[in-house]
């Protein structure tokens, strides 16, 4: 599916969502009624200074003006991008605000729904659809963490290799099932059938509770560890004088 | 990775009260001791994993004269090593045990 | 457990000083020596065991703590939650157990609302051959944080180690309420080799140490207001300063934000364009910019006091 395809399949109503030069930005009717914000990174651009500011931008002005419909962040980057200039600035602290920004409005009632619908890694991955509170992928979609060329040369490991041992675990290797199983992605949707019914299936369905992806990725075998170490630090914690 | 452990007799307890110390990182060349009070008191372990393998003669040496040396009776090392030397293994081993021996501050 | 059972300085004699080197120290010394004496308590502490499952398949060592330590202690008499990840083991990078571990630590902080944390950064970001597992961390890392911010809970980070904060762990860093940093502190989000790498030597050469710290370092983030403190070396001045700057930090919410988003575009718009570290400071007014490198912490911080005083209440 294009961006376009998938616009106009989210939002049959219609939207008004601009692509310029990769920085998506815009809002669009549900069909169930109501209105959803709509940021992104389109055309597997990297997400830099220039970039991650104009999107936070629009979420805060979106918290700003009140509403209670969802904020759809929809992906296809490149990872954070790379360069002196961005590294300079504080990219930290852009990336950051960001993910600060949907996090918020996520607590403030504006539901957060995360379509990646292409590619994405490392920071790009961190400060848009691992920030909302529920990541869903089109089939196709490959998020990475970190690229195999990348890993075979810090690993000394060849490619292969590193594919080999993927076969075995889906806790490195990039890959949609692997963010599946981990946790990161809720569910992949279905490219052939309406995206805004699907949207409002998964709309209804969000539930208060916090963060489940560690439990998640339990259920589903990708993270043995991480929901019950939570847990017990958690735990612990409470106790503690 | 190899996993080694030895258990040795112990001409006497280690000194001092604590139940448990750590000293070092695992990193390369270089390794972390846990120590825990654990055993009888003339009796000691040492457990060792280890990413370099083939070594096992070395660790024994070294385990057995540290043993021979500070005579750890009642604890059990275990030790995660990124391939240290010897002789670094030899200092851990020293200092887990004194640490281990040092009042409660 | 009480972190007296665990090792003392491994250079004896600085036992207990407080003059320690931040940057020397391992993990478990800054906590020991951060807190007051005998307050620490280790939440699965090594003796636990609680490694990681993954390294196996590489054939790398594991390290009993998973190379963060986690627990509760006191600053001057004051409860602390406290993090601290050691540089040394995987150079600090967030594996599943390590970033559970914090990400506990957060979600306790929320629930408990009155204690502050205090984040130990020392880290290259997400381990590569958990990747998947780490990144999902920082993710809860971050989204724990601000609820637990949300909550009135003032989360600082300190950072002066061998490994910086970066990739991810410079994201999480970017969520505190305040920051600390030292000389050898390093904030980023992708690093210099791996900027080489993906774009060449031109436009970063990650062997030139200067460039590394003018662009990264701790007096630039100052500066640049990437950061509220620049810190002396010695555990001690990052105890002060962590105290100090509980005491200052904003309480998280929409405010905030806004002043954030402000910040940070006036920043663009003021020093967009600017091609190296020294220019920006020359535009801000500091005098013998040229000089920033070398100067002692000291005389550094009345520069960097009368060019940019810090604000707390825009992170």
């Amino acid at each position: 599916m294009t961006l376009d395809d998938i616009l106009t399949s989210l939002f049959p109503k219609g939207h008004d969502v601009a692509n310029d030069k990769g920085v998506l930005l815009g809002s669009a009717l549900l069909q169930s009624g109501g209105s959803a914000v709509v940021i992104g990174v389109a055309g597997r651009s990297p997400l830099g200074v220039d970039e991650a500011i104009r999107l936070s931008r629009h979420v805060l002005d979106a918290v700003e003006q009140g509403g209670e419909g969802p904020i759809l962040v929809l992906v296809d980057s490149d990872s954070q991008r790379m360069s002196k200039r961005d590294e300079l600035l504080g990219l930290n602290e852009y990336l950051a605000h960001l993910a600060k920004c949907l996090i918020y409005a996520d607590m403030q009632g504006r539901p957060t729904v995360g379509l990646l619908y292409g590619h994405s890694a490392a920071g790009a991955f961190l400060a848009t659809a691992l920030a909302t509170r529920v990541l869903v992928a089109l089939p196709g979609a490959d998020p990475a963490v970190m690229d195999l060329p990348s890993m075979s040369r810090v690993t000394k490991l060849s490619i292969d290799m590193l594919k080999e041992k993927a076969k075995s675990t889906p806790v490195f290797a990039p890959g949609l099932n692997n963010l599946a199983q981990t946790g990161a992605v809720f569910t992949i949707w279905d490219e052939k059938t309406s995206l805004a019914e699907q949207l409002q299936t998964l709309l209804g369905s969000i539930q208060g509770a916090g963060d489940q992806r560690d439990r998640l990725g339990k259920h589903r075998n990708g993270r043995p560890k991480a929901a019950d170490i939570a847990e017990r630090v958690h735990d612990l914690a409470l106790q503690s004088k | 990775m190899e996993t080694l452990s030895y258990r040795h007799k112990a001409q006497e307890r280690a000194a001092g009260s604590k139940s448990l110390a750590i000293i070092g990182v695992v990193a390369s060349g270089n390794l972390e001791v846990l120590v825990e009070r654990l055993l009888p008191d003339t009796e000691c372990q040492v457990d060792i994993n280890t990413a370099a393998e083939g070594f096992g003669a070395v660790w024994e040496a070294v385990v057995a004269d540290f043993v021979e040396r500070r005579s750890p009776g009642g604890l059990k090392l275990s030790i995660n090593d990124g391939g240290a030397r010897p002789d670094t293994v030899a200092l851990r081993l020293a200092q887990a045990v004194r640490l281990i021996e040092e009042d409660d501050q | 457990m009480n972190i007296s059972d665990r090792e003392t300085a491994t250079v004896p004699h600085l036992a207990n000083s407080k003059t320690v080197s931040w940057y020397e120290a391992s993990a478990r010394q800054r906590v020991q020596l951060l807190l007051d004496a005998g307050s620490f308590h280790e939440f699965i502490g090594p003796e636990q065991r609680e490694e990681s499952p993954h390294l196996q398949v590489f054939d790398l060592p594991t390290q009993f703590d998973d190379g963060i330590i986690i627990g509760r202690g006191r600053i001057a008499g004051a409860p602390v939650f406290v993090a601290a990840q050691e540089g040394r083991f995987m150079g600090g990078a967030f594996g599943e157990v390590h970033g559970a571990k914090l990400t506990g630590l957060l979600r306790a902080a929320r629930d408990t609302k009155s204690v502050p944390v205090l984040i130990l950064f020392d880290t290259g970001g997400v381990r590569l051959q958990e990747a998947n597992a780490g990144e999902l961390a920082i993710a809860e890392i971050m989204r724990a944080l601000i609820e637990a911010r949300m909550a009135g809970v003032k989360i600082v980070g300190l950072i002066g180690g061998r490994a910086g904060c970066y990739g991810g762990g410079g994201l999480i860093a970017g969520c505190c309420s305040a920051l600390a940093v030292s000389e050898q502190g390093r904030i980023g989000v992708s690093g210099p080799e791996v900027i080489e790498t993906n774009r060449g030597v031109e436009e970063f050469n990650s062997r030139d140490r200067a460039l590394v710290w003018r662009t990264m370092g701790g007096k630039h983030r100052r500066l640049l207001g990437g950061a509220e403190a620049f810190v002396d070396e010695t555990i001690q001045s990052f105890r002060s300063f962590a105290l100090h700057l509980i005491g200052s930090a904003p309480v998280f919410g929409a405010e905030v934000l806004k002043a954030e988003q402000t910040r940070l575009e006036q920043r663009l718009q003021r020093f967009g364009l600017c091609a190296d570290a020294v220019d920006i400071w020359k535009a801000e007014g500091v005098a013998d910019a040229e000089a920033v490198p070398v100067m002692a912490a000291a005389d550094f911080n009345d520069l960097a006091n009368k060019a940019r005083e810090p604000r707390y209440d825009a992170r």
